[in-house]
């Protein structure tokens, strides 16, 4: 199905199943433990031996030479990979880093070697007696030092510089202007599961158990770098234990399961240990911005301008934080510059909102510093500088944009209007009140997205695509749609997902996911209700779907009969035609915070919190809803906590565990509000949904820093907002 | 992890005289950090001496009006105790304060005094570190530093302790019991009982090889507000970057222990008496000759801004 014009009329829009407040399909699996993540695939693969993974001990340089001597002779030990004895491997084009390192090492904790043993504390011991020699290199670790050589780099979605106007007259003509700096730190994605996989091989056929967000993806790396037909590689992914963007691509857990399965002629199970999380993966990388805005005393911004550096290994991505800046306010003279320096550090890539999550957090404290400037209310300013055209492309305009409706909800909601605008008036006890806003903006993304739909003679409808479920509630909003439009009730529907022998889909990422996937299975539904119509003769655009039956006039006959014995079965997808070229389609939110700073130790606790999101038709409230309130927690995390720190000297991410790196407990996160404005967007898809679970991040950080300033008066630009950073602004204790 | 073997005690006195002939014995109770340290191969000891059996659980009365709490009593029951929540509050604050529910039901009162450090050099063994391997040098000197110790620090480590309770029985004048392989008991005053790092940062108590502990005893109680203020980036799960454990009396005298900020529990009697006269005297000599680094710097303010609001919330 081509969806090239919007959306008109369908069986979605009835309502019945779609939008309503269903817990998770998935849930009793989960709750009983009974869901199969990767790693505990007991069901199909039995006897597995275990691999564990060495990481280089250094980040820049190469191996003189390995020693496996004592490590092969270790008890339960099957075989011990390297890149030296694993053949010739090629590349995948998602990794920047190769995932078995050697002798070059690009990275601290590159994987370097792979122990296989009969069980898993066998291969640990085994682990510990591999004897690497290193050759060091010198390498660059500090972003701030490498910056200047910076070259540009398109990020995702644009060109690596923008100019609308004349930006730099503008700003020098402006009688109120900012120019601040703002830097966010590396920050990683901390899922629960880590990355973890089985590999079996039966002849040249790999099947791969794993837990990745985008099977299609993941496939089509296997094969390049395993250098076999993609034919020959299946994967499987029934569920994730949270992916981030962390698991959007082939990591070194499964490439290193499927070499050692092959050696050892057995299936091989590896978990990427815990303190390997953080130097061996992706991480979201740091950047720093400049921001410069110029307005007129009365508010109105004529000049916007971004600037982004961050740094990468060579060949890996920008960052992309300038991107919203491209879209959110208004402004006639604007620019925007995106410059990627080398690291040494591990590769920098996608998290929950890459580019905006970050670029969100330095902007909206800017427009915060530019509206106290004007001595404007926040909100105000940026209602002053809504727009509802793509400001640097006036031709175009937003297809959906209650930017204003949520500001205006969610102070009416949390009661902006009592809050002092003066910094450092507000008390209760011995704490330092404040409440601070900022805006949620996150681009939505359509992908091409496919499904395959069978009707059996019980009337259960079955459906198959390689969507993922990353604790999202891609599982119960498919079954959701196929429910909806076959006519029949929750419970006849069964859905698989994350195979790489069913239909390709969107896969998870970008907030795509659940807006794309389920286009995808609305498309197979369509052709599956034509030919249900066909066997049962009905005319397919008069046939009605509804409680089990299929309908027309006076005549009713069960859904099921059309199934017969052999079963109905029909595959489409979606593919998404230039309405996103025609339109923007964004999402929308206001973030709402209050926190409380202790006037002695200056430690901050957020209080309440409200997001209003206008984000397209939600086609289910309660797992749209745990979706925000869960990247309202990861911003309260990158606002308050989160920071990879990096050892300048040695090149890694020291606080490479759980202990150290720190993520908001439930003691950190009080009672969170969410809200969604009513709204369907006919230019996303025939669902008329967007995404909303990027959207929820983006922003929450700068309405906390926000309230940091309300509470104190002091302004931090560096995030994370420690107490450090306030002290000696704090004033004296009583 | 490395292979070891594996007993359970039969007595104290056995279980050190064991210990002792026993290359590279370590005793195991609660196992909520030697267990990890092991799967890192940061410890690594050839055999384990299982003492959760040897009936060290019980909190008595002592004849001097004080409390005997036996080593293996567990984190969550030290705290619930009545007499310790009636008599010794900053005890119960400062085990509350630690670590989660899970890892106090087992955690025991002698395990939680030899916690190892926290500081991530130690846990990572591509680096050097002196308290892993000796002689092999600090990382976290001119690394990553944010938590170490501002005080009581050497040239070969700045490490700090990472326990709350610890930092209440310092203040609360414990003593530590315990049973010596060749036979005799004695007694060892909580503030002789932590080591300050110096040239040997691996050895970090008063324990000899074998030595183990069987109570820990709170002398009779002195009344006063009992507090436990724990500063930290997160509202719990956290270690310490500062924290304070104080017993204040009407008449503004008291005691003041500090956590965070030094390889052991820091206290310095002579301090004391420069409590009526507000936190800034009493932290200008408690931190005296402090060498911070630039990342633990905000420590120095932070225990004088800790403390006045302990101060001030001990006066009601």
């Amino acid at each position: 199905m081509k969806f090239e014009t919007a959306a008109t009329t369908n069986p979605i829009d009835q309502l019945k199943v779609i939008g309503k407040p269903l817990s998770r399909i998935d849930g009793p699996l989960k709750t009983t433990g009974m869901a199969p993540y990767a790693y505990e695939r007991h069901d199909v693969v039995s006897n597995p031996a275990y691999g564990y993974v060495v990481g280089s001990a250094i980040a820049k340089g190469r191996i003189a030479s390995i020693d496996l001597g004592k490590a092969k002779a270790a008890p339960g030990v099957l075989a011990i990979i390297t890149a030296e004895n694993a053949g010739k491997l090629g590349k995948g084009d998602r990794n920047t880093a190769k995932l078995l390192g050697g002798p070059e090492i690009e990275h601290y904790h590159q994987a370097i070697a792979l122990v296989v043993a009969d069980s898993f504390e066998q291969a640990r011991a085994g682990a510990e007696l591999v004897h690497v020699d290193y050759v060091k290199a010198e390498g660059a670790f500090d972003l701030e030092a490498v910056k200047d050589t910076g070259k540009p780099r398109a990020p995702f979605g644009g060109p690596a510089d923008t100019a609308v106007g004349d930006f730099d007259r503008a700003f020098a003509a402006a009688p109120v202007r900012l120019d601040a700096t703002y830097t966010t730190p590396d920050q990683a994605h901390a899922m629960m599961e880590p990355h973890a996989s089985i590999a079996a091989w039966n002849g040249d056929k790999l099947t791969l158990w794993t837990s990745n967000q985008m099977i299609a993806w993941g496939v089509g790396d296997v094969a390049k770098t395993l250098d076999i037909p993609k034919e020959n590689v299946r994967l499987v992914s029934s569920f994730v234990g949270g992916g981030f963007g962390g698991k959007l691509f082939l990591r070194s857990d499964a490439l290193l399961a499927a070499l050692g399965a092959r050696v050892v002629g057995r299936p091989v199970k590896v978990a990427l240990q815990r303190p390997l999380m953080f130097n061996n993966t992706t991480h979201r990388p740091a950047t720093i911005q400049r921001i410069r805005i110029g307005a007129s005393r009365d508010g109105k911004i004529t000049a916007i301008g971004h600037e982004e550096w961050s740094g990468n290994l060579p060949d890996g991505r920008a960052e992309g934080a300038v991107s919203q800046t491209r879209l959110l306010y208004a402004g006639a003279n604007r620019m925007t510059a995106t410059r990627l320096a080398a690291l040494d550090l591990a590769e920098g890539n996608a998290m929950r909102a890459p580019g905006e999550a970050s670029g969100m957090m330095a902007l909206e404290i800017a427009i915060d510093e530019m509206a106290e400037k004007l001595g404007l209310d926040p909100i105000e300013f940026r209602i002053l500088n809504d727009t509802q055209i793509d400001p640097e492309r006036p031709t175009r305009p937003f297809s959906q944009r209650q930017l204003t409706e949520c500001f205006r909800t969610g102070a009416e909601r949390f009661g902006w209007s009592k809050r002092d605008p003066r910094p450092g008036r507000v008390r209760d006890g011995r704490w330092m009140i404040g409440i601070g806003t900022a805006a949620a903006f996150r681009n939505n993304l359509v992908v091409k997205s496919a499904a395959r739909v069978r009707l059996d003679r019980s009337g259960i409808v079955t459906v198959e695509t390689d969507m993922t479920d990353i604790g999202t509630g891609s599982y119960t909003i498919i079954a959701q749609t196929a429910a909806e439009m076959m006519g029949v009730p929750l419970e006849k529907v069964v859905v698989r997902l994350g195979d790489s022998t069913f239909p390709v889909s969107s896969g998870s990422g970008g907030q795509f996911g659940g807006n794309s996937s389920t286009a995808g299975v609305y498309a197979a539904c369509v052709k599956l209700r034509e030919a249900v119509a066909q066997k049962l003769g009905f005319n397919s655009a008069e046939a009605e779907f509804a409680d089990g039956e299929v309908r027309a006039g006076n005549r009713r006959v069960p859904l099921a009969e059309a199934a017969a014995d052999a079963g109905l079965t029909a595959e489409d997808g979606v593919e998404f035609g230039d309405l996103d070229k025609k339109y923007q389609q964004s999402t929308f939110g206001a973030h709402f915070v209050e926190v409380g700073v202790d006037a002695a130790t200056a430690e901050i606790r957020v209080r309440r919190m409200l997001a209003v999101c206008a984000a397209g038709r939600i086609l289910n409230p309660k797992t749209a809803r745990s979706q925000v309130i869960g990247a309202m927690t990861m911003g309260v995390g990158a606002a308050l906590m989160e920071e990879l720190v990096v050892d300048k000297r040695k090149g890694f991410f020291v606080n490479h565990d759980l202990a150290a790196y720190e993520v908001p407990v439930h003691a950190d996160i009080p009672r969170q509000e969410m809200f969604f404005l009513d709204e369907t967007d006919p230019m996303s898809s025939p669902m008329k949904a967007k995404g909303v679970a990027e959207l929820g991040i983006c922003g929450v950080a700068s309405a906390v820093a926000n309230a940091v300033y309300n509470a104190t008066g002091v302004r931090v630009r560096d995030y994370p907002i420690t107490l450090d950073k306030l002290l000696e602004q704090m004033p004296d204790v009583g | 992890m490395k292979s070891f073997t594996y007993e359970r005690a039969r007595s104290p006195a056995e279980a050190a005289a064991t210990a002792a002939r026993t290359e590279g014995a370590r005793f195991i109770a609660g196992g909520t950090n030697l267990l990890d340290l092991m799967k890192l191969e940061i410890e690594t000891p050839a055999h384990l001496i299982d003492v959760n059996g040897l009936s060290l659980d019980k909190i008595e009365s002592t004849p001097e009006g004080g409390l005997r709490i036996g080593a293996l009593v567990r984190n969550t029951d030290l705290a619930a105790d009545p007499r310790v929540r009636r008599d010794y509050g900053v005890l119960s604050r400062a085990l509350v304060a630690g670590a989660s529910g899970q890892l106090r039901n087992k955690a025991t009162t002698a395990g939680n005094l030899l916690q190892r450090t926290r500081c991530p050099y130690f846990y990572d063994t591509n680096q050097p570190c002196n308290k892993r391997r000796p002689g092999s040098g600090c990382a976290a000197i001119g690394g990553f530093s944010r938590q170490h110790a501002v005080v009581g620090a050497s040239e070969a480590c700045i490490a700090t302790h990472p326990s709350d309770m610890a930092v209440a029985m310092r203040v609360l004048d414990a003593t530590v019991e315990t049973v010596r392989p060749d036979g005799p008991a004695r007694t060892i005053p909580i503030a002789d009982f932590h080591h300050l790092p110096g040239n040997t940062p691996d050895v970090e108590t008063a324990l000899s090889p074998g030595e183990l502990i069987t109570a820990v005893t709170l002398p009779k109680p002195v009344g006063g507000a009992h507090i436990y203020r724990k500063v930290r980036d997160r509202a719990s799960y956290a270690f310490a970057l500062v924290s304070v454990a104080a017993i204040v009396q009407r008449d503004g005298t008291g005691r003041v222990a500090l956590g965070g900020v030094a390889h052991k529990p820091w206290r310095i009697e002579s301090a004391e008496t420069q409590l009526p006269r507000g936190a800034r005297a009493v932290t200008a000599q408690l931190l005296s000759g402090a060498k911070p680094t630039r990342e633990n710097a905000f420590k120095l303010p932070l225990v004088e801004r800790t403390l006045g609001a302990v101060l001030a919330e001990a006066k009601g």
